[in-house]
């Protein structure tokens, strides 16, 4: 089984039987169970803490901010400082002081079982005197009240990407056509199936600590838990054990990893704390949270001639790892796949009392879209064309790449159209129509709508150069170290840390592919800085176009010093060998030949080498990205509205996406289907509610709805394959791609299917109610 | 108080705690970690396993109700058919449709459906769809999930 | 995610719950299949001191026919146990259908119609349907048995009429002539969630039923749709009565006027399909 091919997972073992490990199954003697006292309100002074009948239970400990205040050698880390004269508040692992926002953690509490520590929580008493909580982001912008009052404004930072301003005015001011419009992006929470999770393990010796994390990066985490503890590096380990899904919200550094580091190495015990359901609602980042402004302009046919975007980005309280810099992912795409001259945008961060943001699937990618996309369909309505022609118009022109595009960016490969052309015929595109035509003459009450939306986004994250023009904490390269070994079995040593991706079945596809040899015997070890302590981590859908690309690269590099051994020993050129099932041969002779395990046998045995060979089949590399890639596609949505009770029902969905070649195409397709459930899921179910308190109103899955299989149709899928000239496998990134292309997809067919009832947009997440009362105001 | 449980063909007893969730007795007492924790309000499914046969939330139910009764949790599963070491069919066929991805929901996802075709051995697409309306998954879409389950029930499974 | 302490007593028998009940009074609480009650104990909103397990009571899981037509149900016959009874889709069939659309699978094979009607919460779909079909509830304390009807049972939000020392044993349900039309039409945002709105209706040859879920504090009897059927009045019509002297509520997934608003359409549907 090599590149191309429907590898079953390696994975699956372990996980169908139940073996895997995650880090609440992990069993650690002596470990004493963390709980956190939790701040009620959004916004509160901390008068007095008293946790004397917590104490009163056998081997209850509390600690304090007070208590903890010489853990940290540093404030929680925010990795990206997105301008030079951003805000940023303090922000210590327990709430000093002030708490700000409902869920901001006030005490630990320690006990000996899971369950007395929740019985220990509930006796710790805090005294708060409550403050007028800042909750509406537009509000906070003017500064009505300050939250973080040493910083005397609430807006952390704008940032702008305007080349040129006045190509930007002319092109409006001349415009035959502009749209204007307003689109609100509802705050999300990940809600991954596993809660988040630690166990901080002091070792025997002294000085040591390794950290078990539900985290989806184990190196940035160990940097990180160094920086901020004031612990040394080098004696540091973090281990991701099995992690059950992250899209995102796994990829950060949080209070409850500093606590047990810290605690564990202040006691000299294991110290381990599991989120519950309810506590992630509060205590794990959230998604999107933007008012987004876009204009466009265009001329008589509707060719785009500018697009002006101003963002407004609820930060929430704090800004974590990287929580200023999600929105600005996206500010080079919000012209996406159309050939636009002229482009502005501007984005402005805002804290308010809400749980922080952070990164989730997509992280600025799919609110790029979501604006392009839908205020495209708006300027099909003003030109009079249908959304499937503006789009053509637009397009970029596949001769055009690789194509400089008004935001800076050079889009590796791309080829729009047919991707449109084929999701059309996927989805029964005419037939749609005419059904739809159909049900209108009858004036039937099921509204049939089709919504499509062409996207493109930039992955692989990342060039390091241009994260340093971007101010952002760390590099984009990825780490592989490739052994083959004396018995012939290949090892891999990745930087990337899967969570459901399937690394160890595409990267032992990579290498059977660049060795001849069986997938079976490449064994990957990843998530671990002990057993792999290079490493950028996975986000970003990297893993495959950096870290998939290092491991063709290290293997390549064995495949290479291979070849002089042979050629050394079988006393030929190396230009005469080829590579023949797992042998090295000489080409015309094949009975002169040396099989990889002979030649790596050699190399351990070293009784033979040429001169300047070190022994061992090594190959390592860290490989750092020239450019993003640019997966690419069109989505068509197909939906149904009960007109009396505004439930919207997903009844049929296309998508045909490019992300270059593919190494497990069954893989891609997986990233997809979950991808497209989770864009629909924030068209249609899902939305972080608050109240005017500021407290989370629906932080459990009995009422944030996450959509069900009984909720989501079959996806019709295909492919078109534009391979990438960014890296030697020709490989793109899919992990977000669905997501990014979902919503706009969904909420272009609600609106598609009320668009004879005169309306022309709706607010997420499209609720039965939403779109009643939306069809109601129309018809009134 | 004192309870015997049959889990996965094997007599269990221990004391517990009255307020002892079934799922936190199997997880960190008797040691089987293939049974998940989603959520706190029994609408993930995670925690799904088979008593007495039938598909049960085991943070539903405490583990004194369990007292006497049979339960099977994915640890179980493929012994559960008789067949020394191969994986259960349903096992088998979320692994060659690709049903799982980061594989948190999987156990709960695989006794839901294992209990779905006991009692409907020829589900349509839609009866599995509601079939397993009470287990969530986050990362595949479910798409690859019905087929699984539709593999299972037509016995396109390999061995 | 995890309850309270609590002590733990169990009943064999009927009599042995109503003794423990007597004994504890409203410190304690009946456990059957824990899926009203378990789930709000895990987040602390119920703290009982005692629970009283009854899920092992042995005779109280049944689905009879009485000679003469009533349909007799044990109250710790389970959902999945109702949705697949024949007798009761024969002659009840309002009742299976709405059984088998409580929460989930796993739902159905725990939670019990004694347990989920004795909590008398009004988003509950099965008290709707014994208002609909003027079922009796029989409960047995200290002092004997007695028989409540379903107009009577709901008094309050979460509570019944039920005392702290009373079990409900058993409920009846005058069965349906073959072929009698019902209707229920369940609305909610997904299939696991509890209804929005739902509405149960039976065309009781002349007396026709319709019970409301989520509509006020209680169940609730649509007694305008009632009277305006009973007039002779179309689905249509009938239905437009079906938010009189409701008082729904306020939540994240509906106002109360969006709810007033499909207690109508789900009320004309559901009396669309009795008709047919």
């Amino acid at each position: 089984m090599s590149i191309g091919e429907r590898m079953l997972r390696k994975e699956d073992a372990r996980l169908v039987t139940g073996e895997a490990r995650f880090v609440d199954d992990l069993v650690i003697p002596g470990a004493l169970w963390m709980g956190f006292v939790r701040s009620p309100y959004a916004r509160a002074t901390i008068d007095g803490i008293d946790a004397s009948s917590a104490l009163e239970m056998p081997g209850v400990q509390v600690f304090t901010a007070a208590d903890l205040q010489d853990a940290w050698a540093n404030p929680m880390p925010c990795a990206w400082p997105v301008t030079e004269d951003m805000k940023a508040p303090d922000h210590w692992p327990l709430a000093v002081g002030q708490v700000n926002f409902a869920g901001d953690p006030v005490a630990v509490v320690l006990a000996p079982s899971r369950y007395a520590v929740v019985d220990a929580v509930e006796a710790v008493v805090v005294d708060y005197t409550p403050l007028d909580p800042v909750m509406d982001l537009e509000a906070a912008a003017d500064d009505a009240t300050v939250i973080h009052e040493g910083l005397g404004t609430n807006r952390s930072y704008t940032w702008t990407l305007s080349p040129d301003p006045d190509a930007v005015d002319q092109a409006f001011a001349a415009a035959a056509h502009t749209v204007s419009e307003r689109y609100l992006q509802q705050r999300l929470i990940p809600a991954a199936m596993e809660p988040r999770g630690v166990a901080a393990v002091p070792g025997a010796y002294g000085g040591d600590l390794t950290l078990y994390s539900a985290t989806q990066i184990p190196h940035i985490l160990k940097l990180m838990i160094a920086v901020t503890c004031g612990l040394p590096e080098q004696k540091l380990r973090v281990v991701a054990p099995a992690v059950g899904g992250g899209f995102g919200s796994k990829l950060n550094v949080y209070a409850e990893e500093l606590v047990a580091s810290a605690l564990a190495q202040r006691l000299g015990v294991p110290v381990r704390w599991t989120e519950t359901r309810s506590e992630a609602g509060v205590a794990t980042i959230h998604g999107r949270g933007l008012i987004q402004d876009i204009e466009l302009a265009a001329d008589a046919e509707g060719h785009i001639t500018a697009v002006r975007v101003k963002l407004l980005a609820d930060m929430g309280a704090y800004l974590q790892l990287v929580t200023p810099g999600i929105p600005l992912l996206g500010a080079f795409l919000y012209h996406g796949v159309y050939d636009v001259p002229a482009y502005a945008f501007e984005c402005t961060g805002v804290f308010t009392n809400r749980t922080p943001t952070d990164a989730y699937r997509g992280a600025g990618r799919p609110e790029a879209t979501y604006a392009l996309e839908r205020s495209i369909d708006a300027l099909a309505r003003a030109v009079g064309v249908d959304g499937a022609e503006i789009r053509r118009r637009n397009y970029i022109a596949p001769d055009r790449f690789p194509y400089e595009s008004i935001a800076g960016l050079t889009y590796d490969s791309g080829n729009y159209e047919p991707t449109l052309d084929r999701a059309l015929e996927l989805v029964g595109y005419e037939g749609l129509r005419l059904e739809q035509a159909r049900r209108r003459e009858e004036g039937s009450t099921k509204h049939l709508g089709v919504g499509i939306s062409t996207y493109v986004e930039m992955c692989g994250l990342a060039p390091s150069r241009v994260l340093a023009s971007l101010n952002y904490g760390a590099g984009g390269w990825e780490a592989a170290t490739v052994r083959l070994l004396p018995t012939g079995a290949v090892q891999v040593v990745s930087g990337s840390t899967p969570h459901g991706q399937g690394h160890e079945t595409s990267w032992s596809q990579i290498v059977a592919e660049r060795l001849g040899v069986d997938a079976d015997v490449v064994e990957v070890l990843h998530s671990d800085t002990a057993i792999s302590p290079i490493g950028m981590d996975t986000y970003g859908s990297r893993s495959l176009p950096v870290g998939g690309v290092a491991v063709a690269m290290a293997a390549d590099q064995v495949l290479a010093k291979a070849r002089v051994i042979a050629a050394h020993q079988l006393e030929c050129a190396e230009d005469d060998l080829e590579l023949v099932d797992g042998s090295l041969q000489v080409r015309g002779t094949p009975s002169k030949a040396m099989t990889l395990q002979a030649v790596a046998f050699e190399a351990f045995s070293a009784h033979d080498l040429p001169d300047g060979i070190e022994p061992n089949l090594v190959g390592q590399v860290t490989y750092d990205p020239p450019n993003f890639t640019f997966p690419f596609g069109t989505h068509v949505a197909v939906v149904e509205i009960d007109e009396e009770t505004g439930m919207v029902s997903l009844i049929d969905y296309a998508a045909v996406d490019d992300c270059g070649n593919q190494v497990n195409p069954m893989i891609v397709e997986g990233q997809v289907h979950g991808g497209i459930v989770q864009g629909a899921a924030q068209a249609l179910w899902e939305e972080a509610v608050y109240d005017e308190s500021g407290t989370l109103r629906n932080p459990t899955l009995l009422d944030y709805c996450v959509p069900s299989a009984a909720e989501v149709p079959q996806f019709r899928l295909g492919s078109t394959f534009t391979p990438s000239p960014t890296n030697p496998l020709g490989v793109k990134g899919i992990g977000e791609a669905g997501t990014i292309a979902a919503t706009p997809t969904v909420i272009n067919a609600v609106v598609d299917a009320l668009s004879h009832l005169g309306v022309t947009d709706i607010t997420m997440p499209a609720s039965p109610e939403r779109v009643w009362q939306t069809i109601e105001e129309a018809r009134s | 108080m004192n309870i015997t449980l049959s889990v996965n063909g094997r007599d269990q007893s221990g004391e517990v705690e009255p307020r002892t969730l079934l799922v936190h007795h199997l997880r960190d007492t008797l040691g089987l970690t293939g049974t998940n924790i989603g959520c706190d309000t029994s609408s993930c499914g995670a925690c799904t396993v088979l008593v007495d046969g039938e598909s049960v939330k085991a943070c539903t139910m405490l583990a004194v109700q369990a007292d006497g009764h049979e339960v099977t949790t994915i640890e179980g599963l493929a012994g559960s058919t008789g067949d020394n070491g191969a994986m259960h069919p349903m096992q088998q066929a979320f692994h060659e449709q690709h049903g799982l991805q980061c594989g948190y929901c999987t156990p709960g996802m695989i006794l839901a459906a294992v209990s779905l075709l006991q009692e409907n051995p020829q589900p349509t697409e839609a009866d599995i769809r509601l079939g397993l309306e009470g287990n969530l998954c986050r990362c595949t879409g479910y798409h690859n999930i019905v087929r699984a389950v539709q593999a299972a029930a037509t016995g396109e499974v390999e061995a | 995610m995890i309850p309270a302490s609590f002590d733990y007593v169990r009943a064999a028998s009927v009599d042995e719950a109503v003794a423990a009940l007597t004994e504890h009074g409203d410190d304690a609480k009946l456990l059957a299949g824990g899926h009203s009650l378990l789930p709000l104990m895990r987040l602390r909103l119920a703290t009982p001191a005692v629970l009283v397990d009854i899920g092992r009571v042995s005779d109280l899981s049944y689905v009879s026919e009485e000679p003469g037509g009533d349909i007799r149900i044990g109250a710790l016959t389970r959902h999945h146990d109702l949705a697949g009874s024949e007798l009761l889709r024969e002659r009840a069939p309002l009742l299976a259908a709405v059984a088998g659309q409580i929460g989930d699978p796993q739902v159905r094979h725990r939670g019990t119609i004694g347990g989920s009607v004795a909590h008398g919460d009004p988003a509950s779909d099965l008290p709707a349907a014994l208002l609909a079909l003027r079922a009796t509830l029989v409960a047995r304390g200290p002092s004997g048995e007695r028989s409540i009807p379903a107009d009577d049972f709901f008094t309050g939000f979460l509570e019944t009429a039920l005392a702290a020392d009373e079990v409900l044993t058993e409920i009846r349900v005058p069965a349906l002539m073959p072929g009698t039309g019902w209707g229920f039409e369940k609305f909610n945002r997904r299939a696991q969630d509890w209804a929005i709105v739902a509405v149960a209706a039976v065309l009781n040859d002349g007396t026709p039923g319709v019970g409301l879920v989520n509509m006020g504090a209680t169940p609730l009897r649509a007694a305008g749709v009632e009277s305006a059927l009973a007039g002779g009045a179309s689905a249509g019509d009938a239905a437009s009565h079906a938010a009189e002297g409701t008082d729904p509520p306020a939540d994240l997934n509906a106002t109360a006027d969006f709810r007033r608003h499909l207690v109508e359409v789900l009320t004309r549907r559901a009396l669309e399909s009795a008709q047919a």
